[in-house]
């Protein structure tokens, strides 16, 4: 028996390091596919360990569930679309956060399969604590998510929710529940853990709910944060140290993500929280300079001036992934780079809807990563550039954020792509961006408004530079 | 059996730590596959669903177990499966 437990205990740590092993392989895309590999290895051995383990005496509804399951996983992540990958992990981080949950339940409903009771009958005390935080955490992960992918779908509006005394009834609904989960220690009664349970849900839709569209880069990171330590909570609770590191890693990845998307907006952790960005307020700011002229072309005017250009740098943005114009982005470079002309594209980290959705959508249109940059490696390139070729993106290359002090997104690093000689901008109309703020750069004698649906647009160019 | 909570605590912080600097590592191209990934990797919690799923007969924990590894399942499967499929994408020219 001592030996056994040696043993398991021992492949669950085999099973952790082949996780850091995976996270670590993405460190290049080269290493990144062998990385995923050993992801998929360490949890064939963590869920073979458990699998042989004498506490499982029946596999029928095991296979089945995993059948179901499985086959569900898979059909859903060969169909997906790319551009919809942000929805997508929002979905699935709102799984993770309830199998945590339902873990803790069982977990609860019977202390005595998982080890869990003491001498009294009672559940161990640090039991409670583990799995009342596993649960909770679990809980608001799992409505969070939900909000999130309603709201990345489209299914409810990106437009952030707020009301009075909200952030007051959110902080008092935290106290309720770490009250619950203090009062747990004591009773036990079925009413406190559920109850618990049944709050942590409400909290997490309160939370997301007055976030913006916009500013779901964060959510989405912060939400895979919560997974990472539900499944800690859930993993002190079983006494297993794959599942205490796993939860270790994916928590501390969801944070640094989270941290580096607050970064990229200039804007506290905090401030995103309380949500409301890119409101009606904002939305006034814009609206009396709209008046002034802006200089218009055509797809002609473009194909023209870009056919005759030495380097081109293409800034992506969410548009272009709304009009799933990634493709056709790269036949219009295919043939600039037949007339020899330069072309590299710029990212900004907030770019798109969670991190590297637009370098994800590039590699999905065969654009080569090594013409890919990011903006601390880019950036000083934009003065030697003839074109700067700005599609779907608009507030990550306005010049408001650093020269007016005013201007809610001052101090956001933003791509320079005024520098370049000339600005080409494809866009649907004149609307302002997600911060409601008027771009200075559409006013500018060197910038060239295209308007017109972005996929539509770069056609039109390619079809114009035959 | 429970005397050793500082111990899985010690591995828990060490871990943090562990995470903290390979994600600083990761290269930024690449950060949705690492959001699909540590999904895929945090539904190791199915190894806890299991145990609930695992005993003879009929309970309330057994029923939670089922429905607990059905939903790992489709996110070890699905987060694996997608991570794999865009990482097949990151090409340099050829």
């Amino acid at each position: 028996m001592e030996l056994q437990a040696n043993v398991t205990a021992l492949a669950y740590l085999v099973a952790a390091v082949l996780f850091i092993l995976a996270l670590r392989g993405l460190s290049s895309p080269e290493t990144a596919r062998a990385g995923n590999a050993m992801g998929m290895l360490g949890m064939v051995v963590a869920v073979a360990t458990t699998i042989l383990s004498p506490q499982i005496e029946s596999y029928t509804w095991i296979l089945v569930a995993v059948a179901i399951g499985g086959a569900i996983g898979l059909v859903i992540a060969s169909r997906i679309a790319m551009t919809a990958m942000p929805q997508l992990v929002a979905a699935f981080h709102s799984l993770v956060g309830l199998a945590a949950v339902l873990v803790a339940g069982a977990a609860y409903s019977s202390p005595a399969a998982f080890g869990l009771l003491d001498s009294a009958g009672g559940i161990f005390i640090s039991s409670r604590v583990e799995m009342s935080l596993g649960a909770m955490i679990g809980a608001i992960t799992f409505s969070g998510s939900i909000i999130a992918f309603t709201k990345l779908q489209g299914l409810v509006s990106g437009r952030p929710l707020i009301f009075v005394g909200q952030h007051w009834l959110n902080a008092l609904l935290g106290l309720v529940a770490l009250a619950l989960v203090c009062y747990f220690c004591v009773d036990q009664s079925a009413w406190v853990f559920w109850g618990l349970v049944a709050l942590a849900f409400v909290l997490g839709f309160l939370l997301i709910i007055p976030i913006g569209g916009a500013d779901m880069p964060v959510v989405v990171s912060m939400l895979n944060s919560y997974s990472g330590w539900a499944a800690a909570g859930i993993g002190f609770t079983l006494h297993n140290n794959a599942l205490i590191v796993t939860g270790a890693l994916v928590g501390s990845s969801g944070a640094i993500l989270s941290y580096i998307m607050c970064r990229a907006m200039n804007r506290s952790f905090v401030s995103v929280i309380l949500g409301g960005f890119g409101g009606d307020s904002a939305a006034a700011v814009g609206s009396s300079i709209e008046e002034r002229p802006v200089k218009q072309g055509s797809a002609e005017d473009a194909a023209f001036i870009m056919k005759n250009a030495g380097s081109v740098i293409i800034v992506p943005g969410y548009g272009m992934a709304v009009a799933q114009a990634q493709h056709a982005l790269r036949e219009m470079v295919d043939d600039l780079k037949k007339a020899g002309v330069k072309v590299s594209y710029a990212i900004h980290p907030v770019a798109g809807r969670m991190p590297g959705h637009m370098n994800v959508l590039l590699a999905e249109a065969n654009v080569s990563y090594d013409e890919v940059f990011e903006l601390e490696d880019i950036n000083s390139e934009f003065s030697q550039a003839d074109v700067a070729f700005v599609i779907g993106a608009n507030d990550v290359t306005n010049p408001a954020a650093k020269t007016d002090p005013a201007s809610p997104i001052f101090g956001m690093p933003i791509l320079d792509v005024d520098r370049a000689k000339t600005v080409l901008f494809v866009k649907r109309g004149m609307s302002a961006g997600y911060a409601g703020v008027q771009n200075e750069l559409f006013f500018k004698d060197n910038t060239m408004m295209l308007f017109g649906d972005a996929k539509k647009m770069v056609e039109s160019i390619a079809r114009a530079m035959d | 059996m429970h005397g050793d909570f500082i111990s899985q605590l010690s591995i828990f912080v060490m871990a943090v730590f562990v995470g903290y600097y390979v994600v600083w590592s990761v290269t930024p191209a690449l950060h949705t596959p690492l959001m699909a990934v540590t999904n895929a990797i945090s539904s190791v919690i199915v190894v806890g669903a299991l145990i609930a799923a695992g005993p003879e007969g009929a309970s309330l924990a057994k029923t939670l177990g089922f429905v607990a590894v059905l939903l790992a399942s489709v996110n070890i499967f699905g987060g694996f499966a997608v991570t794999q499929r865009m990482l097949a994408m990151y090409k340099k020219k050829k």
